[in-house]
């Protein structure tokens, strides 16, 4: 239940709202939609940062699912759509700050063989049509990392309900 | 199934693409699908109107660079059509404004070539 008013009790209160999703395109907008809600429920998030936390979200989920997909295709010889994973997304808000963990069941990645992100988005670079999603999170979220493991990668971001003015790169 | 409205019209020796819905990895194909056809059927002159879109991610971003890419090896053109901040914030920090041509409406750029 959402409060008409502000207060300082709401705003101290915690909640953890968890997401299981089939890793397939046809269920990124129910995590996009889940952790927006999740986040509405401070009263202190405004609509701009609540915009950044669903395509952050959007971007997330998006690499778990190839991720999933490239893992299963490595099992399987093909990609199966019957056999799709599945991604745990977990959000915690607490004291004007959300923070989502999204886990794959993918094979990983090296983020650090990924361009620094004043290079990705140079116009130069954003002629390619791939690989804008990562540096996008970078800074759309006040904090992010990258978890890669054997089973999986988790990536955790934090948004502050209050965050510093969004840089745009040259 | 997610909505994704494409509609197409002409105007001026313009192909006009009217988007509304979201656009992500689960509804891009259709419009990579769409601006891939009327390439191959010689339409080489598009504005892309995202004035119906209340949703795009980098995976829309790729549709578009990739639609650029494909009309201008044909020495064509490609103008986007935004309005709404939330959506062109999203081309303003990737850096794609200067990238696309970009007006407030369908008018605007068909009148601006």
């Amino acid at each position: 239940m959402k409060p008409s008013q502000p207060s300082d009790d709401w705003i101290g209160m915690t909640a953890v709202v968890e997401l299981d999703i089939p890793a397939r395109p046809e269920f990124l907008g129910l995590a996009r939609l889940i952790a927006t809600a999740a986040a509405a429920q401070e009263p202190v998030f405004s609509e701009d940062r609540l915009d950044d936390l669903r395509l952050a979200v959007s971007e997330v989920c998006t690499n778990a699912m190839e991720a999933d997909l490239a893992a299963e295709e490595l099992r399987s010889g093909r990609a199966s759509r019957g056999m799709a994973g599945h991604i745990r997304v977990q959000c915690l808000v607490e004291g004007g700050r959300i923070e989502v963990e999204v886990r794959d069941e993918g094979t990983g990645f090296d983020p650090a063989g990924l361009l620094p992100d004043t290079e990705a988005l140079h116009p130069r670079q954003t002629d390619s049509d791939r690989g804008l999603g990562i540096p996008l999170v970078r800074i759309l979220t006040d904090e992010v990392d990258f978890r890669p493991g054997p089973d999986g990668t988790a990536v955790r971001m934090v948004l502050y309900a209050v965050s510093p003015a969004t840089p745009s790169l040259p | 199934m997610i909505d994704l409205g494409l509609d197409v019209s002409e105007r001026d020796g313009w192909t006009i693409l009217a988007v509304s819905g979201e656009v992500d990895v689960a509804t891009a194909p259709r419009l990579r699908e769409v601006l891939i056809d009327l390439v191959n059927k010689g339409q080489h002159r598009i504005v892309v109107d995202l004035g119906g879109v209340d949703f795009l991610d980098s995976t829309g971003l790729g549709v578009l660079v990739g639609a650029l890419k494909r009309v201008r090896t044909h020495d064509g053109e490609l103008a986007l059509v935004c309005a709404e901040p939330r959506i062109l914030k999203i081309f303003e920090i990737t850096g794609l404004t200067k990238v696309f041509p970009m007006y407030r409406s369908a008018d605007e750029a068909v009148a601006a070539e």
